[in-house]
């Protein structure tokens, strides 16, 4: 059994959290993947989502959103352009090209590594990371670094869903998170 | 680089605004930065006006996104015009049940995936990634979408290579592109 728990009551809540479907046993054994692309198949619930993001951040001076490859890039572009703000893809490895700086983090099993365009984002902006989902936070952890070593401000991390069991909001150093959905093993 | 010849007055700003690097992945490809163009807030959002412009009055009932490029032009187009929005993402990333394609590249084969149950027979569906090179990527989305009974209207790409000749691969699909890289 599985449960969502809001601590928010906006009404359009509930039509995003049925939406999102719950994959046993993917990536591995175990695992209950939250799988967002039945979100983005209701385009009420899709637009409900960003919408919300939106009310959240407008007139906040929020001059750049920062999207984690690849589901980042499904949520961040949306807000970004509805608040006037640059979008900066955080990426795998070699996938950008050019000038980049590199942020290594843990994963359960090894490392892995984010990268960002020098010149992407400068010292003073303040900006957002926006990812589908945290579970441990590692990832966005390593998106903060990223935006902190060039001197730009990150005001919070946004998600769709968060796995509070798995106490991601507790790496983040600090800073605030908003997450629309939490997701409880129940 | 060239724009098209639509003279529509947003697009000068655009192609200015995509940054091309040389030598990148490998010596010889003159790669097309979409990166820049998302850091100009004007022209990104013109980018995507141009795309919703031509599709808002076509029944467009998806917007197919090819991994990961895609994923960052097709949604905001899809949310505009009130379409689903479709990844079509590199193997094992999907969760679930999900057909595949395979397609070619230089060397060797890739494989692109589409969730089952995502498009339905009948769909009117758009796909779009930043660029068109040789058109394998998109042609193997293509047929994903038809093999489930969708109608392919259009391909659309920020940037289209014509001396790779893409275009040509759609199987007849039509191709709508802001600006052409020489």
């Amino acid at each position: 059994m599985s449960a969502y728990r809001d601590e928010d009551e906006d009404p359009r809540l509930h039509g995003i959290k049925t939406k999102i479907r719950v994959v046993p046993h993917f990536p591995k054994s175990g695992i209950m993947f939250q799988d967002i692309t039945t979100l983005l198949l209701d385009p009420k619930a899709f637009k409900d989502t960003i919408d919300l993001f939106v009310e959240r951040y407008k007139g906040k001076n929020i001059n750049v959103v920062a999207g984690i490859e690849a589901r980042g890039f499904i949520f961040g572009p949306p807000i970004a352009l509805a608040i006037g703000a640059k979008f900066v893809p955080l990426r795998k490895p070699k996938k950008l090209p050019g000038k980049v700086i590199s942020q290594e983090y843990i994963l359960e099993y090894g490392r892995d590594c984010l990268e960002m365009h020098v010149g992407a984002v400068e010292a003073g902006e303040r900006a957002l990371v926006v990812d589908d989902l945290i579970a441990t936070g590692g990832t966005l952890c390593a998106a903060m670094d990223l935006l902190e070593r060039v001197g730009a401000e990150v005001v919070e991390c946004a998600c769709v869903i968060e796995l509070p069991e798995l106490k991601g909001r507790e790496r983040l150093n600090g800073k605030p998170l908003y997450v629309l959905v939490e997701y409880l093993e129940v | 680089m060239a724009s098209n010849d639509a003279q529509d007055p947003r697009l000068p700003r655009i192609s200015s605004a995509i940054r091309v690097i040389p030598d990148f992945p490998k010596p010889g490809i003159m790669f097309q930065d979409i990166t820049t163009l998302l850091l100009d807030t004007k022209a990104f959002k013109d980018t995507i006006d141009l795309f919703v412009e031509r599709y808002r009055d076509q029944n467009i009932s998806v917007v197919a996104g090819v991994e990961a490029r895609g994923f960052i032009f097709g949604p905001p187009i899809a949310l505009a015009i009130g379409a689903k929005f479709v990844p079509m993402r590199k193997p094992n990333k999907l969760p679930g049940e999900v057909i595949s394609e395979e397609y070619s590249l230089e060397y060797g084969t890739d494989k692109m995936e589409m969730h089952v149950g995502a498009v339905q027979a009948g769909d009117r569906a758009l796909v779009i990634d930043d660029l068109i090179a040789t058109g394998g990527t998109l042609c193997a989305a293509i047929k994903l979408l038809e093999r489930v009974g969708a109608q392919v209207v259009e391909c659309a790409c920020v940037i289209e290579l014509p001396e790779l000749k893409g275009r040509e691969k759609l199987t007849g699909k039509p191709l709508f592109v802001l600006v052409k890289g020489a």
